[in-house]
């Protein structure tokens, strides 16, 4: 057991080191000159400025000095949590910028996925058991899993947003209000929040439900079904066992597809200026505010590497096979 | 969305995923390809479908061969309104439909072009691991795992975002260069159940080259499943790649869906109520890709008897 | 009589039309019987036992009456042989070693299958662990996963499982094949025991190694594509078989002692017919070295002498 999670927690310390150092390698080695870039944006200054404000920002960004120490610089800063300061958000400290918006992705993100696994699991279990519904199921899972996450939220947009007024069309509240607990102020957040929510769920819904309605029909025609109902085992049974040994691999399917999961957050974001970390970092690129770029991606990083770790121990515990390789068993 | 692996390493759970077996299903004849080939509904309709869109794709441009960055009409027209522009104009009165056209020929190209390059590396990878085994295994299975956690669009936002200038070329080789982990495990977990056949050690025996093994003896055995590998990477790709272009990192300069449904965000299209400019885009990459996904199952039953209904 | 088979047919559908895999099957098999069901790939045996309990995936029951103990097997009627599946009928299937549940704990899935048949496992558990220490096997398998089980334990677990309830009628299909030698015998011996202890009343043990059933069985049942051939006591059957297949079928085995410096191994040229359209008339002809006119008309299975049938014109003394 500690050997597997000793190998986990490597791997994921050097996808860590890694991401990191392209993170700080990019900027560096890309072609332009980021202090150029900025400087483009000024316009009207005199000469002798211009010459000062470079020698600013090559100090601020730590450009004038050797490449080494740098390097040493960004992951001493690194480790005290300093991602450098933003130039879209007039000079906030990245880091603040980034933690007022994740806690809007999280309220999309967490629910939409654990919703969504739980009733696409569910869906595609019953799918696997009912041929009308099968025949329904299927091809509305195979179109919404590909349909791109940014489309279906300017669909769900367009639709409740724009013709029947349902939903507010765009931010985390309304610009009228002031962040207060009030009733009122939670209702106007909770309809803000509603069609993001729906387009995540609606797309990773698909998936998951054809993902587990082909996975009971694989668990259904395994050996040890076969043996069950050839000792008579009622269907329920037999059912109960496929529907467990078919989560299995669902699991380890949520760990997979959280790379892409965080991708379509980013984008639905975008399209409901919904006020995350996906927004965040449009504008981010809109701006050219590398320093806001690059914390928000490290960030990224570090979140996704943290949940792939929490899908790993809820595998072992529930796959009691892990549990008995790791002690050695005899197969 | 490659949604297709489901566990470790079983690619089965996304939809459509070809089922990683221990045995790879044998070869088929060309005849009986057919025979089932034209008899499967889903294949068929896909291929239907695919074969639209893609005329649309080459033959469009030709037919209607507008510019589609210039003004054609009066702008935001519906698509009724103007026999000349079948899909309306947008905000600033471009053909839509000519900019469809020309979005779906880069957005096939991109994913031709990116879900080959991560199939060939996915395959370099796979067979590699599955082949030898033992410390090169090891290694690989290390930078497999690297690559699958990194989430992809982050990483290509901070290198798309530094750089001024991008080409399709790219594009795609950055979305190449990413997707490939889920088909090096599949195709790794299918070499290893395949090294151990008798043909191999036979091929061993007589002094063929490891490369050249798995070249001649090993792929052909796969051929049907790292046909369907293909397919789903090619859809993925184009996932990736509209994603990208609508966060405005797509190619500078030239056409594409994801940066068609990009403009119409920008210009405020949800708000004027454009929805010609932003719906068709969404729907021709719906289309692709889930014909794609349906072709694979059908594919899945053509090679795989088991799962064909009588 | 314990079992009684009469013009059993069961196809296999396939998009090319009917396998007649089983093909007009009469035989019977008396109480405490332990009967070996030999012959080639494909040709039906299989079919035959899988059929007696239940039709899988492709299977279809055509024609034919089973009887057990007097009392008609419904099966064509997968509902109702649910009554007699695990308590009068029950089968070592072919893929014992990957029969179990992957994920849970043996003595949990046993306890389980056995609730849901009605059984109450308290009262069974001390028999199922008598019957654990009788075929060798450790008390705390129960608390195991199949995964930590060896192959040939996997088997014996199985084993007893499937005899948990005293059938009376068990079906064992190709126990022996994935097995060393010496194991195969271990297997052989348990199987005979659990007839001796009376956990079983009769038995069929389908293999295409016949050598195993000479330690095992008191009858055996030659078939061949989808027909039967002959069915005698073990001992007739090896010593002075009638039909020409199990002829050659017996001095096709190696003897042990003798080399073979100087005689090649004779097998029986030729392969068996296709079953999706068989031949008229008997189906063992093309590859007959006895094959004469009127064996272009199917002979009838029929009694030579006290227990022993044969389907051969030539072996009925038909041969004018």
């Amino acid at each position: 057991m500690r050997r597997y999670f000793g190998r986990k927690l490597f791997t994921y310390t050097l996808t860590f080191f890694i991401a990191a150092t392209i993170d700080w390698l990019i900027p560096r080695f890309m072609p332009g000159d980021p202090v150029a870039g900025l400087m483009a944006k000024q316009g009207g200054i005199s000469p002798e400025g211009a010459t000062a404000l470079v020698q600013y920002y090559n100090n601020l960004f730590g450009l004038d000095r050797p490449i080494p120490e740098q390097f040493i610089n960004f992951w001493a800063s690194l480790l005290h949590g300093d991602l450098g300061r933003s130039v879209y958000g007039h000079g906030r400290p990245v880091t603040e910028a980034i933690m007022a918006a994740v806690p809007y992705t999280l309220a999309l993100l967490i629910p939409a996925i654990l919703l969504s696994w739980w009733a696409g699991n569910s869906f595609g279990a019953l799918a696997a058991r009912r041929k009308w519904l099968d025949s329904t199921v299927l091809p509305v899972g195979y179109i919404l899993t590909a349909t791109p996450y940014m489309w279906l939220g300017l669909v769900l947009a367009f639709v409740l947003g724009f013709s029947l007024r349902i939903f507010p069309l765009s931010g985390g509240y309304g610009f009228n209000l002031e962040p207060t607990l009030t009733w009122g102020f939670l209702t106007d957040l909770v309809a803000h929040w509603m069609m993001p929510f729906l387009s995540l769920f609606m797309v990773m819904f698909g998936g998951w439900a054809i993902g587990m309605r082909n996975m009971i029909i694989y668990e259904l025609e395994s050996d040890y079904s076969r043996y069950l109902e050839a000792l008579g085992a009622p269907r329920g049974l037999v059912r109960k066992y496929a529907f467990r040994n078919a989560m299995l691999p669902q699991i380890t399917g949520l760990a997979l597809q959280l790379g892409v999961i965080v991708a379509g957050s980013l984008v639905t974001e975008i399209v409901f200026s919904y006020p995350g970390i996906g927004s965040l970092l449009f504008n981010a690129i809109k701006s050219e505010d590398y320093f806001l770029l690059q914390g928000i991606f490290l960030f990224i990083i570090v979140g996704v590497l943290l949940a792939n770790f929490i899908v790993d121990i809820v595998y072992v515990i529930v796959d009691p096979r892990t549990r008995v390789g790791m002690r050695g068993g005899t197969a | 969305m490659t949604d297709v692996i489901k566990t470790e390493p079983k690619p089965e759970s996304l939809p459509g995923a070809p089922k990683a077996e221990a045995t790879a299903p044998a070869r088929r004849t060309r005849g009986e390809f057919l025979y089932f080939a034209l008899r499967s509904k889903k294949f068929l309709i896909a291929l239907g479908i695919l074969l639209v869109l893609i005329g649309i794709a080459i033959l469009g441009p030709m037919i209607d061969a507008t510019d589609p960055l210039a003004q054609q009409g009066l702008p935001m027209q519906p698509p009724t309104a103007d026999p000349g522009n079948w899909f309306g104009t947008t905000y600033f009165g471009e053909d839509v439909f000519a900019q469809f056209a020309n979005g779906l020929r880069a957005t096939f190209f991109v994913g031709l072009l990116g879900g080959g390059l991560a199939a060939l590396i996915g395959m370099a990878v796979g067979f590699t691991a599955g082949y030898r085994g033992g410390w090169t295994d090891e290694i690989l299975n290390m930078l497999t795992n690297v690559v699958l956690v990194i989430p992809t669009l982050a990483v290509l936002i901070v290198i798309s975002s530094y750089l001024k200038a991008r080409g399709v070329l790219f594009e795609a080789v950055f979305v190449g260069m990413t997707s490939w982990p889920w088909a090096a495990r599949a195709i790794r977990a299918q070499t290893f159940s395949l090294r151990s056949r008798d043909f191999i050690d036979l091929a061993k025996l007589s002094g063929r080259r490891a490369w050249k093994i798995i070249v001649q003896e090993i792929a052909p055995n796969m051929s049907s499943y790292l046909f369907m590998t293909f397919i789903l990477l090619f859809g993925g790709a184009i996932l990736m790649a509209a994603s990208l272009d609508f966060i405005g990192l797509g190619p500078t300069g030239g056409m594409s869906l994801g940066l068609m449904m990009f403009n119409a965000v920008t210009w405020a299209a949800l708000t004027l109520g454009i929805w010609w400019w932003f719906i068709p885009p969404g729907i021709g990459i719906m289309a692709t890709v889930g014909a794609l996904y349906v072709m694979n199952v059908g594919l899945d039953e053509i090679f795989n008897p088991k799962l064909r209904e009588i | 009589m314990s079992l009684q088979v009469t013009d059993l047919r069961v196809y296999y559908r396939t998009l090319a039309g009917d396998v007649k895999a089983l093909d007009g099957a009469t035989f019977s098999i008396a109480d405490k019987e332990i009967m070996g069901l030999a012959g080639e790939s494909g040709c039906g045996k299989s079919t035959l036992g899988n059929s007696l309990i239940r039709l899988d995936g492709r299977m279809k029951y055509v024609g034919g009456t089973v009887t057990l103990d007097g009392v008609p097997l419904p099966i064509g009627d997968q509902n109702e042989m649910n009554h007699f599946r695990f308590a009068e009928v029950s089968i070592i299937p072919q893929y014992a070693m990957s029969a179990m549940n992957p994920t849970r704990k043996i003595g949990k899935m046993t306890a389980e299958l056995l609730e849901s048949r009605g059984e109450r496992y308290g009262e069974i558990k001390s028999e199922l662990l008598r019957r654990i220490d009788l075929v060798g096997l450790q008390r705390d398998v129960l608390n195991r996963y199949p995964i930590e089980l060896s192959g040939g334990m996997k088997q014996r677990m199985v084993m007893v499982i499937s005899t948990l309830l005293d059938p009376s009628l068990l079906i064992a299909d190709e126990i022996t094949s994935a097995l060393d030698v010496s194991t195969q015998r271990a297997v052989a011996e348990t199987l005979v025991s659990f007839r001796d202890h009376g956990f079983v009343k009769s038995m069929i043990v389908i293999t295409h190694d016949v050598s195993i059933l000479y330690q095992t069985a008191d009858t055996i049942l030659v078939m061949y594509a989808g027909k039967l051939a002959e069915k005698a006591p073990t001992a007739t059957i090896i010593e002075d078989p009638r039909h020409p297949y199990t002829k050659m079928l017996i001095s096709s085995l190696p003897e042990v002692g003798i080399r073979y410096a100087n005689k090649k191994l004779t097998g029986i040229p030729g392969s068996p017919p296709s079953l999706l359209s068989p031949p008229t008339g008997c189906r063992f002809r093309a590859r007959c070295p006895l094959a004469f006119d009127r064996c272009a008309e199917e002979p009838p299975f029929e009694k030579i002498a006290r227990d022993h049938w044969v389907a051969c014109w030539k072996a009925t003394g038909s041969d004018a």
